[in-house]
């Protein structure tokens, strides 16, 4: 994981990334690759307890905490949603949750993904960002005591 | 075969909309059993209304007042005669079919008990289901479900069953959003007044398409929203059988509904004030009835026609991409076509389409239950307008094609 690099340099290092695709083609199969990548969930997880449920797609997300930060793993039924699951991962995942909880989240509108995470698609993903968040609070909370 | 009475292209200059360019691309609209466009004709209306004549109705006696009212109920008069109905107060405004069917779910929380028993079609929408649950939670009353087969047909042998003389309503959509299926409303009609029961279609996907005539149909009530028959979003009517309408009570109190109020008692307003609470949407009342004139100008016998045209040709060609499976395959089908590829999630397909410039709706349709009964997580759903040509099939199948290429 990435654990070394900040929440930050990860997003620009993604927004990096992004900027050698001309076109939203390149983007989205470069997406759909990362889809196929993602760090799955354990399917002892793939239950209603862990799923966010969208109108269009579903995700679930699971987070244990490893030596001060977090874990997280997930899965979607749709390729593309996995595709911004596997990117928002590589930002959050093995972060302290102190920094999940500050972190401002900019990479998606500047990659041009922004649609993805607008209420009418209903996928899950607006949700999905705020469970992560959810997650860190309830392990800072656990931290501290 | 081309139908030359018929010009699309003609009625395409009606839309200001399909003008437009979505993602760099000229725009395929094929949502059009969610919202269908709205011509120049009715926009027009809407903005006349707000230039000229913006009032409130049945009260003032000044000249704009009038005037507001006079439209209004012209539009009520408009949507009576396209509907057959005996009187236009046995149309009510509304704000779409799922108000009318709360505000006749509602009605009923009077007249039903528990033993008391309503039969639901496996395919309805959401609004088609929720209201009557909550109608049973509340009156003690059980929901039957009348099954469909894998072409997404009603099974009248089990509606057969299922019919007794405990049920007192029965409610089922004339053509399903999900699948496009028309089904057999007179057949369910005549055998559910054979035993006494009352029966609500939902016409909100019939309406674009076809004409219904209330008093052939001899239905009950029948439900119909604006924004699907070229008209502005947020008004929709409900027409009742005046016997039923005099025997539900209002729905809403307020304003507009009251004959006489005092801390007393209040009298109610008779039909069809007495469903009209408060200001109704004014503009949008009288834009659908001018919608329902639009289409009534072109005629829904060409309507039809041509839609049957394009629905037969997008079955084809899409038929042609290998590992496209379509739901809903009734022998009776409106122009809707809901369709998976393969094991590809219909939100993949969507979401690329858009980039496409091709509207279409993906997900479960808010009918969850046919969801299921296809055992899938949703589908895509291309559904097709008089103003749709077959050019834009060609895009939807060549930008279905991209698609599955980039997701398999």
């Amino acid at each position: 994981m990435s654990a070394n690099k900040s929440i930050n340099d990860i997003q620009d290092e993604i927004i990096d990334e992004f900027s050698m695709f001309d076109d939203w083609m390149q983007r989205y199969e470069y997406m759909i690759e990362l889809g196929k990548s993602l760090q799955l969930i354990d399917e002892q997880y793939k239950t209603d307890e862990y799923t966010i449920k969208g109108c269009q797609s579903k995700v679930w997300v699971f987070a244990a905490l490893k030596e001060k930060a977090i874990e997280f793993t997930a899965d979607s039924d749709a390729i593309i949603t996995k595709g911004i699951i596997a990117l928002l991962l590589r930002v959050f995942s093995g972060q302290q949750p102190k920094d999940i909880i500050d972190a401002e989240l900019y990479f998606i509108d500047q990659i041009g993904l922004k649609e993805h995470l607008s209420p009418t698609r209903a996928n899950g993903l607006v949700s999905m960002i705020k469970q992560i968040r959810l997650y860190a609070v309830a392990y800072q909370t656990q931290i501290e005591e | 075969m081309t139908n030359t009475t018929f010009d699309v292209q003609a009625i395409r200059k009606d839309f200001p909309i399909l003008n437009r360019e979505v993602n760099g691309r000229p725009l395929v609209y094929f949502d059009n059993a969610a919202t269908s466009q709205t011509p120049k004709q009715v926009i027009d209306v809407i903005v006349d209304y707000y230039s000229r004549y913006n009032a409130n109705i049945h009260r003032g006696v000044h000249t704009l007042s009038q005037e507001a009212t006079d439209a209004y109920e012209k539009a009520r008069e408009t949507l009576r005669a396209h509907l057959n109905a005996k009187e236009a107060s046995e149309i009510i405004f509304t704000s779409g079919t799922t108000h009318s069917i709360n505000l006749v779910a509602n009605g009923f929380q009077a007249l039903l008990g528990p033993g008391d028993e309503l039969l639901v079609s496996e395919m309805e929408h959401h609004s088609n289901i929720v209201p009557w649950q909550m109608l049973c939670e509340k009156t003690g009353s059980t929901l039957k479900v009348v099954p469909m087969n894998d072409l997404g047909e009603l099974n009248m042998d089990a509606f057969d069953k299922l019919l007794n003389l405990q049920t007192k309503l029965v409610f089922c959509n004339h053509v399903s959003n999900a699948l496009g299926s028309i089904n057999p409303i007179e057949e369910i009609i005549d055998k559910a007044h054979a035993v006494g029961a009352a029966v609500l279609i939902d016409g909100a996907q019939a309406a674009p398409h076809f004409k219904a005539d209330m008093q052939q149909l001899d239905v009950d009530f029948y439900t119909i929203s604006a924004h699907k028959v070229c008209g502005p979003t947020g008004v929709g009517l409900l027409y009742g059988k005046r016997d039923w309408l005099e025997k539900l009570p209002p729905y809403q109190g307020g304003g507009e509904m009251i004959a006489e109020v005092s801390f007393e008692k209040t009298i109610y307003a008779g039909l069809p004030h007495k469903f009209e609470a408060g200001t109704p949407n004014i503009a949008g009342g009288i834009a659908f009835g001018a919608a329902i004139d639009y289409m009534n100008a072109i005629g829904f016998e060409q309507i039809a026609a041509y839609e049957h045209e394009l629905l037969v040709y997008a079955t084809e060609q899409l038929r042609q991409i290998e590992g496209l499976r379509i739901i809903g395959e009734a022998e009776n089908k409106a122009s809707v076509i809901s369709f998976n590829v393969g094991s590809i999630h219909p939100y993949d397909i969507g979401a690329i389409l858009d980039k496409l410039g091709v509207a279409v709706r993906t997900g479960h349709h808010c009918a969850q239950p046919v969801m299921h009964h296809f055992q899938v997580p949703g589908t895509v759903r291309a559904s097709f307008a008089f103003y749709n040509t077959k050019e834009e099939i060609d895009s939807l199948v060549e930008a279905v094609k991209k698609a599955v290429v980039m997701l398999q």
